[in-house]
């Protein structure tokens, strides 16, 4: 069945690179997705006899006849998009069913120190950043969806801030599926450099204007020089009939700090897998992360830590709230290679499972080859407390707001760690919408 | 106000409660005395309607409503209140969204007009006061991280703002020292008027020092084996409980 369907994810990503009217490509990226495209066939669609694969079934998308989506992009207006923008005014670059949208965008002015746009913008600007690094870091030998976005990428965002540029206002990606045919799929690509001693703040967001199942495939590289710091948050709120797989790999120099957040609340599958190598001594890579799944919403984030080098820190926290029939999948992977004296690692995963049908799977997967290190890591799945509940209940509040405010306690320790005051304004909005509806009612014993 | 009769109640298939009667009159203060193990925090916590408990037999009306048939919420906006024993950390909650929020239910329930933040935030200034309550505390976490005498004078602060009808205190004095008792105890006397009743839990008599009962019931095994006046309480400090246990086995009494 494999062999059948393969084919079609092929043409899918064919398809919508002869279909693009950007204009020429590199020669280096065809040769990129060349080699991509063989490789895909190779690797073959994952299944859940992957252990890397086990808990996530992603078979259902072999039936969907995907397409790359267009027809609907030109009636999207400033009004549809508005909703997910974190500041009014802020600089984003706007993505309409994969297709970079400049009259949406308010894109920085260009001055020497930062650059940001589509890629297509920078085949020739930048064409030596974007051959050093696109493909460079995401590797799609052993991952089919990597491959696929590599192969078939439309456009995607590049954002470059130079040596020493600090760059104070947060950047937005907004994704926005729009098409009202099912099936569409977005390929989206994405690079973030952040230069020697430069600064810069990255919201990726992914979200839908209709009902209809779509699929994301991203890809986001992210690269640190020497003692640069990127704050990188990814909020995915697409609706509950989307497939959402995103590959996000962070590669980090010296000194450099990168503070990763994944916010997941949508789709009906989706899956993050988020990585960073920590490439030179004293790196630091912060992953935190808060999935809040209900209905039938499966969320998987697998994330690899790579502690390459010596004296590097990695920091992780990631927070899970899982009501009705959801299932959440967490899987934390930390490398400390043999040079790699000095690390020290912490890992913390903490569940609140609000139904008995709901489901977590979560596994600490620590590899260590250096003696000299130290790593903690936990895990804990739990329900809501039963002694606080009944203390809010004794002073008048009823139990479905009790038990609202309890989640949204054990949420908001999730939320505080985000460093982005417009992304917390943004989540404390969405989160309290998401409250409203929740069904709790099967969490708790007692009257 | 509170009419208990021949109630009889437990946790896990043991029976803790063996019958007991009650009647507490507004604008009395009733103070529970007794050994440890008797039963005098199973009662607290059935009034207030925990889940765990189970009630087996008996009834307790409260304002002419049968309280057993209540959700702790509902009983809490009947004008129940417990300060407890171990006052719960919420991690996360904090300390003014929740007492606003609870204000705010009770007052709904009883059909007064709910408080805007300004109006909340008076009254919150004028009861810290009463409590010499440091007004910090209310910007963080409830209970989290508040010394033993914080978590007890929170929990008074809290009944000052609900203004309960009837005030169930479950051994608040334990782990006060003096300074803070007479806190505690300022404030409760202060709340304390002809409309509502209190119902002091305790091992010690000391607080009776600071709280004046108008009757003293002594529980033994799940029973309320002897009533008097306020004088009781300084004979049990005096000869502790043995001599009524002695009382109630010749009595044939468990």
């Amino acid at each position: 069945m494999m062999d059948t369907i393969a084919p079609t994810q092929r043409e899918a990503a064919t398809a919508s690179v002869s279909g693009s009217d950007l204009g020429p490509e590199p020669a280096w990226l065809q040769s990129l997705r060349e080699k991509a495209k063989m490789r895909l066939g190779e690797i073959g669609f994952p299944t859940t006899a992957l252990e890397e694969w086990r808990f996530t079934n992603v078979a259902p998308l072999q039936q969907w006849a995907l397409h790359a989506a267009s027809p609907a992009a030109r009636r999207i207006g400033r009004a549809d998009i508005e909703p997910f923008l974190l500041a009014r005014d802020g600089y984003c670059l706007v993505f309409v069913d994969g297709q970079f949208r400049q009259d949406l965008s308010n894109l920085p002015s260009q001055g020497a120190s930062l650059k940001a746009g589509s890629l297509h913008s920078y085949w020739n600007a930048e064409g030596r950043e974007l051959e050093n690094n696109l493909g460079r870091h995401a590797h799609f030998d052993e991952n089919y969806f990597t491959a696929l976005n590599t192969a078939g990428f439309q456009d995607g965002a590049f954002v470059a801030a130079v040596a020493n540029a600090i760059v104070e206002q947060p950047i937005q990606l907004l994704y926005v599926a729009a098409s009202e045919r099912p099936h569409a799929v977005v390929h989206a690509r994405n690079l973030l450099v952040a230069h020697h001693s430069s600064s810069l703040k990255i919201i990726e967001t992914y979200a839908s204007l209709t009902d209809a199942p779509h699929f994301t495939n991203a890809v986001t590289e992210v690269v640190l020089g020497p003692d640069a710091r990127l704050e990188h948050c990814k909020l995915q709120n697409e609706n509950e009939n989307a497939f959402h797989i995103s590959w996000t790999q962070a590669v980090q120099a010296r000194n450099s700090r990168w503070l990763s957040h994944s916010i997941a609340t949508g789709a009906r599958l989706a899956r993050n897998q988020i990585q960073t190598l920590l490439n030179s001594e004293g790196a630091e890579g912060v992953l935190n992360g808060l999935y809040f799944a209900r209905g039938q919403q499966l969320i998987d984030h697998h994330t690899v830590v790579d502690h390459a080098q010596p004296r590097c820190e990695s920091h992780e926290f990631y927070y899970g709230i899982l009501s009705d029939r959801a299932h959440g999948v967490f899987n934390g992977k930390i490398f400390v290679r043999q040079d790699a004296q000095k690390t020290n690692a912490k890992q913390t995963n903490r569940n609140l499972v609000l139904s008995e049908t709901a489901l977590i799977n979560t596994k600490p997967q620590l590899e260590i080859f250096a003696d000299d290190v130290k790593c903690t890591h936990g895990a804990t799945v739990g329900q809501l407390n039963e002694e606080a509940l009944f203390y809010l209940r004794a002073r008048g509040i009823g139990v479905d707001l009790a038990r609202r405010m309890l989640v949204r306690a054990f949420a908001n320790d999730a939320v505080e760690r985000i460093t982005l005051a417009a992304v917390r304004q943004h989540l404390e909005k969405l989160l309290s919408a998401r409250f409203e509806g929740l069904n709790t009612s099967v969490s708790s014993h007692g009257q | 106000m509170l009419e208990i009769r021949n109630l009889c109640a437990g946790v896990d298939g043991k029976e803790i409660l063996k019958g007991l009667n009650l009647t507490v009159k507004a604008g009395e203060i009733h103070a529970i005395m007794g050994p440890n193990g008797s039963g005098k925090s199973t009662l607290a916590q059935v009034l207030a309607g925990r889940g765990d408990y189970e009630v087996s037999k008996g009834s307790v009306m409260f304002n002419g409503a049968s309280l057993l048939e209540l959700k702790p919420e509902e009983r809490a906006r009947a004008g129940v209140f417990l300060a407890f024993q171990y006052p719960v950390e919420i991690p996360g909650v904090n300390s003014t969204v929740f007492l606003k929020a609870a204000l705010n239910e009770c007052r709904k329930a009883r059909g007064q007009e709910e408080l805007d933040a300004v109006e909340f935030l008076a009254l919150v200034k004028k009861k810290t006061k009463l409590l010499e309550l440091d007004q910090s505390l209310l910007g963080r976490a409830v209970n989290e991280g508040f010394s033993g005498g914080e978590k007890k004078r929170n929990e008074i602060f809290q009944m000052a703002i609900l203004e309960p009808k009837l005030a169930i205190l479950d051994e608040t004095d334990s782990g006060l020292d003096i300074d803070a008792l007479r806190v505690v105890s300022d404030g409760v006397n202060k709340l304390h008027g002809p409309d509502n009743a209190a119902l002091v839990i305790t091992h010690y008599q000391r607080l009776l020092d600071y709280i004046v009962p108008d009757y003293v019931h002594v529980l033994v095994h799940g029973q309320i084996v002897k009533t008097g006046g306020k004088e009781l309480a300084l004979e049990l400090e005096k000869r502790g409980y043995d001599w009524i246990l002695e009382g109630a086995a010749k009595n044939g009494k468990p």
